[in-house]
């Protein structure tokens, strides 16, 4: 019973870091990101990995998305969004809009 | 200039708001100002320690630091708004029909009082720390010229307080009659709409599952990037296409504190 159980626990907690959500990688670089148009599932949980490669921070930032998240320079910041209705979703770099700007197309 | 401005401005909107509010719902508690004012000093301190520590704070949590910070100081100002709206449906109205005829009121006021404060530093302090970031980044880039950026950052600022200020002078007109029921409507909303906001911080670092999202979507009517949408998502966390969960922490949030009001409220009045 105890091994039962130690089994489902195992299975359980596996199954919860091995989340399989879809990951999409953008780079803001010269104050610009790369892609600037990401195709990301429908109706579905998505990890959103941002690496900032300038040296002064970046706020991604989505208002269509409710998203905001502050990537100091020179790192990586990981955003969850979803899952989406199927539409475009416009976002930006909050501190540098003019240059710094994308947009996340759920299909 | 005018981007910098108009950056800072969005970033004040929501403690303005916030301060604006809480001005006008203690305007009866002596002294308040002060706590007011030392609740802001507070909350700019608090920004520069924070925006200085940002790479600690996100690398925290496996990357989530900042989520989780977030979604922290917003469920304390919860809890602050939540006791000060409690305490004042027990001594509020006597405050307001007997505002000279306290004195012993002005201890317990100044309790009241300490609790709003931190609701002010934290508020703040939230979008402070974003705001010493991006003009430290500007200051950085070297892009526009300090005296440029100085002049864009007061002007966003007093743009900020000025919007506050018609808050807490517009909140002022209401009758006393309805004043209080007003007031404590509008704090119960925005600890109600803060609790939706940190659950969105806690599903963004995926701590939180999203449930049923979106629950419904509103953008047509109003959306999130609108002046409406911004001002509505400072005093009830409004999203317009909000998850599941956000829409739960509002209504739980939202009815626990209605009842503590009234559980306060009704065995006050038996005593």
């Amino acid at each position: 019973m105890k091994r039962l159980a130690l089994a489902l626990l195992t299975t359980l907690s596996l199954a919860a870091f091995a989340a399989d959500e879809p990951e999409f990688k953008l780079v803001i670089e010269n104050h610009k990101f790369t892609p600037d148009r990401v195709e990301v599932p429908a109706g579905k949980k998505v990890k959103l990995v941002i690496e900032n490669k300038d040296a002064t921070p970046e706020e991604f930032e989505s208002k269509q998305l409710n998203r905001e998240k502050v990537i100091p320079g020179k790192s990586t910041g990981t955003v969850f969004i979803g899952p989406l209705k199927a539409g475009e979703y416009k976002f930006v770099g909050e501190f540098n809009e003019k240059t710094a700007n994308g947009v996340i197309v759920a299909k | 200039m005018f981007g910098t401005a108009l950056i800072v401005f969005r970033e004040v909107l929501e403690a303005a708001l916030i301060i604006g509010i809480v001005s006008a719902a203690t305007r009866d508690i002596p002294g308040r100002s002060r706590y007011i004012w030392a609740g802001i000093g507070l909350g700019v301190l608090g920004s520069i320690v924070v925006a200085g520590m940002a790479e600690a704070i996100s690398g925290f949590a496996q990357g989530m630091g900042q989520e989780i910070f977030n979604a922290s100081v917003l469920g304390v100002a919860v809890v602050m708004l939540a006791w000060h709206n409690i305490w004042m449906s027990a001594h509020g109205r006597q405050l307001a029909a007997d505002a000279k005829a306290m004195g012993g009121a002005v201890s317990s006021g100044s309790k009241a009082m300490s609790a709003l404060a931190i609701v002010i530093g934290l508020a703040v302090l939230r979008e402070g720390a974003e705001t010493v970031l991006f003009l430290s980044g500007i200051a950085l880039s070297g892009e526009s010229s300090p005296a440029s950026m100085a002049i864009g950052g007061i002007t966003g600022l007093a743009g900020g307080a000025a919007l506050g200020f018609l808050v807490f002078a517009g909140l002022l007109r209401i009758p006393l009659k309805w004043f209080f029921s007003a007031t404590s409507v509008l704090v119960l909303l925005l600890a109600a709409g803060m609790a939706a906001q940190s659950a969105r911080f806690l599903i963004q670092a995926d701590v939180l599952p999203s449930l049923a999202t979106p629950l419904w979507d509103m953008s047509s009517i109003v959306a999130n990037e609108s002046a409406a949408g911004a001002v509505l998502k400072g005093l009830v966390g409004y999203d317009a296409a909000p998850a599941g969960m956000q829409v739960a922490f509002f209504i739980i949030v939202f009815a626990a504190i209605l009842a503590g009001m009234a559980w306060v409220g009704r065995s006050n009045k038996t005593t």
